[in-house]
């Protein structure tokens, strides 16, 4: 049978919403099941050990790549699943919002890359830091934010993340250590840096990710806070998220080496799709 | 003490009394500083809390302010402040406003400190006053310290401010040496961001002024009551906020007034004072506000331009005498 509405959600997913993960639940099921589907589990809650192949082998820069087989569970699967499902649905609604003009500004959506943040959180504790640029929704979702305060700040409410005074690229959540949310290109990375070099001050032992896209990889102040943080020896990762577009200009005719993974030189790079 | 020596003291002791505090810069370490005003505090402290950055602005402001948003007290410098321009996006877009978009939850404490203004013979690129320029932009905290006490408490208080300050000294300034009270080397003593100081009473004219030009402003009051008019002098110590009940409250007591800074004129200081003397306090004007500010061209290099592109002593007691003779 179908795990039951009131059981408790797996932890540090977006299914800690219990109302929503209720009609969620109960939309999924369907309204009536001939007797032979009825010993037929749905939905899998099994924690047993699963190992998967990733889909294409790393490539490497001056780093040994790590293993292509990935331990996980089938509940850990349909967590990430879910939580991307709620991301890109989010996504889409904030979409049809901005086209009726509930939603004023910029709105920049993150929907085919929810896949970076949600695997991204199986990796991490919410003592690491996370920064980013403005397309920055589903970060907020990941580190633990929730959709009506995400809508509400989308659409300029007291009740909203930041009050409805930062709008759709400036959402905060500092008590996940997740530092924005901003809205010029590039300057999220020394940003992100300089939030590694307080973890390292501190002795924290955590990491800081500073995400951006292909159009800001070409950034200087990119460069600038990468040379910085290899002297220093500063606990930052870059995570290009390359979605082949900086703003409405394709890659091909913004960068001259595509390879963001091979741009740090002197740094190790992971190229992951 | 020298303000040199103010400002080297303040960072010591505030480095001594919180852990966070730290300073990042081009040669703050093992060059003891550009100027000398971080000597001795790499041995001190270690390069752990002292660090000497690439001269990468834009790389290392950013850095500073990231390390801030984690709560860190990153005082960073800047060789002077032509230099920041290439770090601004950051000292604007990335510590001025994330505490009003973050709805408070983001706060940056820094401080971003150096010379500012013309020097001497450095030419156009280098010697361009950013006081306007910061104090337009809320968010920002602007201190202009210019004797050896403002130094040691603006920059205390500044260190010890939760939001980001933006701290221009002044080259010329940094050799000067000035009498201090015993209270000012008391580790605690600080000045109170937001409050001018009358640095000489008087009856017959306001003169405001920050940074260099207060020293300047002096001179010309004392050329000034040799002649029967009694000068009021204003150092503002803090461009943003701006003390507009002290200045107002002197040119309610005088009548005329005169604002005297090293920038360029457009869009200056001293047209902002204007226009806070206007709104409040009009009908006490006996006479238009007289502006004095560097001249609307980039700083010339040889001597005798350069003495002409910048306010001198004359000037400003040419302008209070126009200030004191305009009225029927």
């Amino acid at each position: 049978p179908p795990r039951p509405a009131s059981a408790p959600p797996p932890p540090g997913t977006l299914a800690s919403q219990p109302a929503m993960a209720a009609a969620m639940l109960l939309r999924r099921l369907p309204a009536a099941r001939p007797p032979l589907m009825a010993a037929t589990r749905l939905i899998s809650d099994s924690t047993a050990p699963l190992t998967i192949e990733t889909s294409m082998p790393f490539t490497a820069h001056i780093v040994d790549p790590p293993s292509r087989d990935v331990a996980t569970t089938p509940a850990e699967l349909v967590a990430f699943f879910h939580d991307m499902s709620l991301m890109r649905r989010m996504e889409i609604a904030a979409d049809s919002l901005y086209k009726a003009k509930l939603i004023r500004g910029f709105c920049h959506l993150y929907d085919g890359q929810e896949a970076v943040c949600a695997g991204m959180e199986a990796a991490i504790t919410r003592k690491d830091s996370i920064i980013t640029a403005y397309r920055d929704h589903c970060i907020f979702l990941s580190r633990g934010g929730d959709l009506v305060t995400a809508f509400a700040e989308l659409m300029g409410r007291q009740v909203g993340c930041s009050r409805g005074k930062g709008g759709s690229m400036h959402f905060y959540k500092k008590d996940a250590n997740f530092y924005g949310g901003h809205g010029i290109v590039g300057a999220q990375v020394p940003l992100g840096c300089g939030l590694a070099f307080a973890q390292k001050y501190r002795k924290e032992d955590t990491v800081s990710f500073s995400l951006y896209g292909d159009g800001a990889a070409n950034q200087g102040q990119l460069f600038e806070a990468l040379n910085i943080s290899a002297l220093w020896k500063l606990p930052a990762i870059l995570v290009c998220e390359n979605n082949h577009y900086g703003m409405g200009t394709a890659e091909w005719r913004a960068a001259k080496s595509p390879s963001y993974y091979k741009r740090g030189d002197y740094v190790p790079g992971l190229k992951v799709i | 003490m020298t303000v040199r020596e103010a400002l080297n003291s303040a960072l010591d002791e505030e480095m001594s009394a919180d852990p966070s505090v730290f300073l990042m810069g081009e040669e703050v370490g093992e060059y003891q500083g550009a100027y000398k005003i971080t000597k001795g505090l790499l041995d001190k402290y270690g390069p752990d809390r002292v660090l000497d950055t690439p001269i990468t602005e834009a790389g290392f402001t950013g850095i500073g302010v990231g390390a801030a948003y984690q709560g860190l007290r990153p005082v960073v410098e800047f060789m002077t402040f032509n230099f920041s321009m290439q770090a601004i996006d950051h000292i604007i877009n990335s510590a001025a406003k994330s505490n009003y978009m973050s709805a408070g939850q983001i706060s940056v404490p820094i401080v971003f400190r150096g010379p500012n203004g013309a020097a001497a013979g450095v030419g156009a690129q280098h010697s361009q006053c950013y006081a306007a320029w910061y104090a337009h932009v809320p968010g920002l905290k602007v201190l202009t310290p210019y004797s050896a006490e403002d130094a040691r408490g603006l920059l205390k208080a500044a260190i010890r401010d939760p939001d980001p300050v933006v701290f221009l000294e002044n080259e010329l300034l940094y050799g000067e040496s000035f009498p201090i009270k015993a209270e000012v080397l008391d580790s605690s003593f600080s000045v109170p961001i937001g409050k001018a100081k009358i640095e000489r009473e008087g009856k017959d004219v306001t003169i405001t002024a920050f940074s260099k030009m207060v020293g300047y402003a002096l001179q010309a009051a004392e050329i000034l009551s040799k002649e029967g008019i009694s000068a009021e002098v204003i150092n503002l110590r803090s461009i943003r906020p701006l003390d507009r009940a002290a200045i107002n409250a002197s040119v309610r007591k005088t009548n005329r007034l005169v604002t005297v800074e090293e920038g360029f004129p457009q869009h200056g200081v001293g047209a902002e004072i204007c226009m806070s003397v206007v709104e409040d306090s009009f009908e006490y004007l006996d006479a238009p506000v007289e502006r004095i500010a560097g001249a609307d061209v980039p700083m010339p290099y040889a001597a005798n331009l350069e003495r002409l592109a910048v306010p001198q002593v004359e000037d400003i007691v040419r302008a209070a005498k126009r200030a004191c003779y305009r009225s029927s």
